[in-house]
């Protein structure tokens, strides 16, 4: 799926690759961050 | 996926239409990443979050798959990316991102 333009939501993780490290690769690939968020199970 | 996130995706969905919206998921636990993708495109097996019987069909991506890393910069998935490659079950995530979306 071609990523650049879309409006992606982020949901990372905190145990696993956090919501800011998505978003930050996300935006390197020309796609729009409309949320970011980093669940935690503890 | 817990209610939290649920409601955060409804919202946007509701607010701006589904168009164009991708979930990119982080999760390293093969079964929650499955989980998550069956949530956001078919609503909450467990029946209990606010997605519960609400289909709405959204793509859904894991930052592991090949298909998003050939699509990164390679500087910037290496820095922000690299290390939980080498740390994490990344094969295990793959696998579960294809039987989410039926081709395994």
């Amino acid at each position: 799926m071609e990523l650049r333009g879309k409006k992606v939501i982020a949901l990372g993780e905190r145990d696993s690759v956090p919501g800011e490290a998505i978003a930050e690769v996300m935006r390197s690939v020309g796609a729009e961050v409309i949320e970011v968020r980093t669940e935690c199970f503890v | 996926m817990d209610p939290e996130n649920q409601a955060l995706i409804k919202r946007i969905v509701d607010e701006q239409g589904g168009a164009d919206i991708v979930v990119m998921l982080g999760a390293a636990d093969a079964e929650a990443v499955e989980v998550a993708a069956e949530t956001v495109r078919d609503g909450d097996p467990a029946w209990v979050g606010p997605l519960a019987g609400v289909q709405l069909g959204l793509p859904v991506m894991h930052i592991f798959e090949d298909d998003v890393k050939q699509q990164a910069d390679a500087g910037v998935y290496e820095a922000q990316i690299g290390f939980f490659e080498m740390t994490l079950d990344i094969e295990g995530v793959k696998a579960a991102m294809r039987r989410a979306r039926g081709e395994a």
